[in-house]
C-alpha cells in the first residue's frame, strides 16, 4: 500500500525509457518488453496495494488511504468566500478507496492485456516504439487520474489522457483523416475541460482546497452550506455538479459532446479498445461517482445527468443499428453504454454505474480487440459488408467475440446481465419513463451487436478473393488477451449478483457503496423479490427480442439482402440513422462555420485595425520622431563632440610649435620670463 | 687713505650683474655644451659674488657661508653636467646642443 506512488510512475518510466532514453536504440522485442513489463509491474503493485488496503485498519474504519508524495503547489494564504483565509496547498498525493481500487484494477488489468495484444497487432506497423511510448504515457496519466487525491492531480491525468488520446488517434499522421479526428477529439474535450476548470475554481474560491477528503468531507459534514443560491439561480452544489458533469460529457462522449468518439476510431484498434472503450472515456463516470455528494445535494442536476445519459444511450444505440463500419458500431455502442452509466449515476446508483464501468471495460475491450483481430486478418478492411463467414477462419476470435456480444446483450449469466440489470432496477425505482428508455436501449443493444456478429462471422464471405486468401487466425499474442478478457466478461459479473430480498451477496455494491456519501434523502431501494425478478425477466425478454430481430434479418446465410430490404422500406429513417442524425453536419454548419467566420472577422480586425492602425501607426510615429532625434544627434550632439575634438587639435598644433627641443631657446624664454618678473617686481611693488 | 676709487658694494653688484649678463648670454647663444656649462658657472659665481659682497657690507657671515655651500653644489652640478656631456658625445659624437632636439614637437 505504501507503494501506491509506483503505480502511475512505472508506466511513466516505461514511456520515458521508450520515448527518450532508449529512443530508436531498442529492438522491437526490447520495446514491447519495456512497455508491457512496466504495465505488468504496475498491475502487480496495484494488486498488492488493493490487497494491502483491504487488510488495513483504514478499510476496517471505512476510511480511504491517503498518500502525500510531496507538496506540489504551496501557494500560501488566500481569501475565500466566507471572509477567512485558507492555506491553499496542493499536494501531489494519491488516494486509495474502494472506487480507486476498482479503477486501478480495471485500468492496469485491461491495460496490460491490451498492451500484449498490441504487440501482435502493431507488429507490421511503422512507429512501433512511438506507439508504445504513447500507450505507456496514457497508462500513467490514466492511473494518475483515478488515483489523485485532489481535483488538480486528477485534472493533470484528465488532460494527460486527452493528450495521449489525441496523439494515438492521429497515430497514422501521414493519412488525411486521423490527424483531423485527433484534433476534433482534442478540441471537443477541451470544451468539457473548461467546465472542469470552472468547477475547480469554484471549489478553491469556496473551500480554499482541492483535496477530495477535505472538500467533499466538508460538504458531507455540512450540506446546508452548499445549498444557498450561488450563481445563475443554481446552488453551489448544483453549479459545481453541473460543471463536473459538463467536463464528463466531453471526456465520456455524452450528448452534445459525443461527436469526437466515433471519429476517434481512426486510431489503431487496440487504442480504441484501451482509451475509447475501457478506460479514458469512463473517466467522466468516475468523476461523477467521485463527486457523488455534490450530485446528491443537487437533485435537479442529477436529473439532468440521468436524462442526458438515457438520451445518449438510446440515441447512440439507434445509430449503431445502421452503421456498416465494424469499429463505428462498437464506438456508438460505447457511447450508448456510457449513457447507461450516467443514467445510473443520475438515479443515484453510483455502485451500479461503477459496476457497469468495470464489466463494460472487460466486454467492450474484448470486442474492440476482437474487431482488431478481424481487421488484422482482413488486411485493414473495416466494412462489415465485405466480411461474413469469418467464423470458420478465426475460431478463437469468433468464440471470444461471441462471449463479449452475449455479455453486452445482457444474456443471463454473463457480466453485462448483472450490471445492466442493476442499472435498470435502480432506474425503475426512480423514474418509469427513463426505465422504458433504458429497456428499449437494452433491446437495441442486443440487436445491433448481434447484427455485427452475424454480418462479420456468419453467412458467406463477401470480400475479394485476395482477402479470402489472406484470412487467418491471429497469433497467440493476440488470441491470449482475447481469451483472458472473455473470461473476465463471462465471470466478472458474479461479484455483483443482484440483491433478492434477504438474499444479499452483492459484494461489489457494498464495496463501492462505501464511497457514496450519506446525505439528503438517499436512493436506497429495496424492491420486492417478485418485482426484481419481473424486471430481470423483462430485460432478458428485450434482449431476446433484439437477438431474434438481428437473427431474422442477418442471421444464418441471409447475407445482406434482408437487411437492405428492411432499410429500403424505411429509407428516410435509414438515412437519418446511417448519417448519425446529421449531428456532425449540424455542428459543421453552426459551430465550425461560426468559428471560422468569427476567426475571419477577428483576422480582419487584426490585420486592419491592430496591424494597420495601431502597429503601423505607432511605427510611423516612431520613424518620424527617430528622424528628428537623428538630426539633433547628428548636428547638435555630434557637433559639440567634434568641436571639442577640433579645439584640442588646434591647441595641440599651436603648443607643438613651441616645443623646439632647442635648449638655448628654452633658456632664452626663461631669461625673458625672469626679466619680466623682475621688471614687474621693481615697477609694481617697489616703484608703486 | 684717499684713493681714486673707493671700492664699495655697488661695484661688486655691478660686476656681479655684468658677470651674470655674460653668463646668461653665453647660455643662450652658444651651441657648444662645454661653453654653456662654463657660462652656467659664470652665472653661479656672479651670485656667489653678490652673496659675499652683501655679507661683507652687512657684517653678517651667513651670506659667505651660503656662498661656500653654493660652490660645493656648483661642483656637483658641474660633475653631473659633464657626465651628461660625455653621454651625449658617446651617442652623437658631438657636443653641439642643437643636434640634441629629441623633444621637438
Amino acid at each position: 500500500m505504501r507503494l501506491l506512488w509506483l503505480i502511475p510512475l512505472l508506466p511513466f518510466f516505461g514511456a520515458f525509457a521508450n520515448g527518450v532514453l532508449l529512443r530508436g536504440r531498442l529492438s522491437k522485442k526490447g520495446v514491447w518488453m519495456v512497455a508491457c513489463g512496466s504495465v505488468l509491474a504496475s498491475l502487480l503493485v496495484a494488486v498488492l496495494a488493493i490487497s494491502g488496503y483491504l487488510g488495513s485498519e483504514h478499510y476496517a474504519a471505512g476510511e480511504p488511504f491517503e498518500q502525500q508524495v510531496y507538496e506540489w503547489i504551496p501557494s500560501g494564504f488566500l481569501g475565500i468566500d466566507d471572509g477567512t483565509f485558507a492555506d491553499l496547498s496542493i499536494e501531489m498525493g494519491f488516494l486509495l478507496d474502494p472506487l480507486s481500487c476498482v479503477m486501478i484494477f480495471v485500468v492496469t488489468f485491461v491495460g496490460f492485456w491490451i498492451h500484449w495484444f498490441s504487440v501482435g497487432y502493431m507488429d507490421h506497423e511503422p512507429g512501433f516504439q512511438r506507439y508504445f511510448t504513447y500507450l505507456n504515457l496514457f497508462m500513467g496519466m490514466m492511473l494518475m487520474l483515478v488515483l489523485g487525491n485532489n481535483f488538480l492531480v486528477t485534472f493533470v491525468g484528465w488532460e494527460g489522457v486527452g493528450l495521449c488520446s489525441y496523439l494515438l488517434i492521429g497515430f497514422y499522421y501521414d493519412q488525411d483523416f486521423p490527424p483531423f479526428a485527433g484534433r476534433k477529439a482534442f478540441i471537443v474535450n477541451r470544451i468539457g475541460d473548461f467546465f472542469f476548470l470552472a468547477a475547480m475554481f469554484a471549489l478553491v474560491q469556496r473551500f480554499g482546497s482541492l483535496n477530495y477528503e477535505r472538500v467533499l468531507g466538508a460538504i458531507e459534514h455540512s450540506p446546508a452550506a452548499v445549498q444557498g443560491t450561488y450563481v445563475l439561480g443554481l446552488s453551489f452544489a448544483a453549479f459545481v455538479a453541473l460543471a463536473i458533469f459538463g467536463g464528463a460529457t466531453g471526456k465520456s462522449a455524452q450528448i452534445p459532446l459525443h461527436v469526437w468518439l466515433p471519429d476517434a476510431m481512426a486510431g489503431p484498434t487496440p487504442v480504441s479498445a484501451l482509451i475509447h472503450a475501457a478506460t479514458m472515456v469512463t473517466a467522466g463516470v468516475y468523476m461523477v461517482a467521485r463527486a457523488n455528494v455534490l450530485f446528491q445535494l443537487a437533485p435537479g442536476i442529477s436529473e439532468v445527468v440521468a436524462v442526458v445519459g438515457a438520451l445518449t444511450a438510446i440515441f447512440a444505440a439507434t445509430i449503431g443499428l445502421a452503421q456498416t463500419d465494424i469499429k463505428k458500431v462498437l464506438a456508438y455502442s460505447t457511447v450508448s453504454q456510457l449513457g447507461y452509466m450516467f443514467l445510473a449515476c443520475g438515479v443515484g446508483a453510483y455502485g451500479a454505474a461503477i459496476f457497469h464501468l468495470m464489466t463494460h471495460a472487460f466486454f467492450k475491450g474484448l470486442m474492440f480487440l476482437g474487431s482488431g483481430s478481424v481487421i488484422h486478418a482482413m488486411g485493414g478492411e473495416q466494412d462489415m459488408r465485405e466480411m461474413g463467414g469469418l467464423r470458420a477462419h478465426m475460431p478463437w476470435t469468433y468464440r471470444t467475440f461471441l462471449v463479449g456480444t452475449l455479455a453486452i446483450a445482457g444474456v443471463p449469466g454473463l457480466a453485462g446481465f448483472f450490471s445492466k440489470d442493476q442499472i435498470l432496477a435502480s432506474t425503475w425505482a426512480s423514474s418509469k419513463l427513463l426505465w422504458i428508455v433504458g429497456l428499449v436501449t437494452a433491446g437495441l443493444t442486443a440487436c445491433y451487436m448481434f447484427r455485427l456478429l452475424f454480418m462479420t462471422f456468419h453467412g458467406e464471405f463477401r470480400g475479394t478473393p485476395e482477402q479470402r486468401d489472406h484470412l487467418h487466425e491471429s497469433p497467440p499474442s493476440m488470441t491470449v488477451p482475447l481469451i483472458v478478457l472473455a473470461a473476465g466478461a463471462a465471470v466478472s459479473g458474479y461479484v455483483g449478483i443482484p440483491r433478492l430480498g434477504r438474499f444479499d451477496v452483492n459484494v461489489f455494491d457494498h464495496f463501492v457503496g462505501r464511497v457514496v456519501a450519506h446525505v439528503g434523502a438517499g436512493h436506497e431501494h429495496h424492491a420486492s423479490v417478485a418485482l426484481e425478478l419481473g424486471l430481470m425477466a423483462l430485460s432478458v425478454a428485450m434482449a431476446a427480442a433484439g437477438i431474434w430481430l438481428a437473427w431474422h434479418y442477418y442471421g444464418g446465410d441471409r447475407g445482406l439482402a434482408e437487411g437492405e430490404r428492411w432499410a429500403a422500406r424505411l429509407p428516410r429513417l435509414h438515412r437519418l440513422l446511417a448519417n448519425k442524425y446529421w449531428v456532425d453536419e449540424a455542428y459543421d454548419k453552426t459551430v465550425v462555420r461560426g468559428t471560422w467566420a468569427s476567426a475571419r472577422a477577428l483576422f480582419r480586425f487584426d490585420s486592419g485595425f491592430i496591424d494597420g492602425f495601431l502597429v503601423n501607426g505607432s511605427r510611423n510615429v516612431t520613424v518620424a520622431t527617430s528622424v528628428l532625434s537623428g538630426f539633433f544627434d547628428k548636428y547638435f550632439v555630434d557637433g559639440a563632440v567634434n568641436l571639442v575634438g577640433w579645439l584640442s587639435q588646434a591647441g595641440s598644433r599651436f603648443f607643438r610649435g613651441l616645443q623646439t627641443g632647442l635648449v638655448s631657446q628654452y633658456a632664452l624664454v626663461v631669461a625673458i620670463g625672469t626679466a619680466v618678473l623682475v621688471w614687474f617686481y621693481i615697477v609694481v611693488r617697489l616703484g608703486g | 687713505m684717499g684713493a681714486i676709487l673707493e671700492v664699495g658694494t655697488l661695484h661688486y653688484v655691478v660686476l656681479s650683474f655684468l658677470l651674470f649678463l655674460v653668463g646668461v648670454v653665453g647660455i643662450i647663444v652658444r651651441r657648444n655644451m662645454i661653453v654653456v656649462l662654463m657660462s652656467l658657472e659664470l652665472v653661479l659665481n656672479s651670485v656667489n659674488l653678490n652673496l659675499v659682497a652683501f655679507s661683507y657690507a652687512n657684517g653678517d657671515l651667513t651670506g659667505q657661508v651660503f656662498a661656500v655651500f653654493s660652490i660645493a653644489v656648483a661642483a656637483g652640478e658641474a660633475a653631473v653636467g659633464l657626465g651628461i656631456l660625455v653621454a651625449l658625445f658617446r651617442l652623437r659624437q658631438t657636443t653641439e646642443l642643437d643636434k640634441a632636439t629629441e623633444l621637438s614637437g
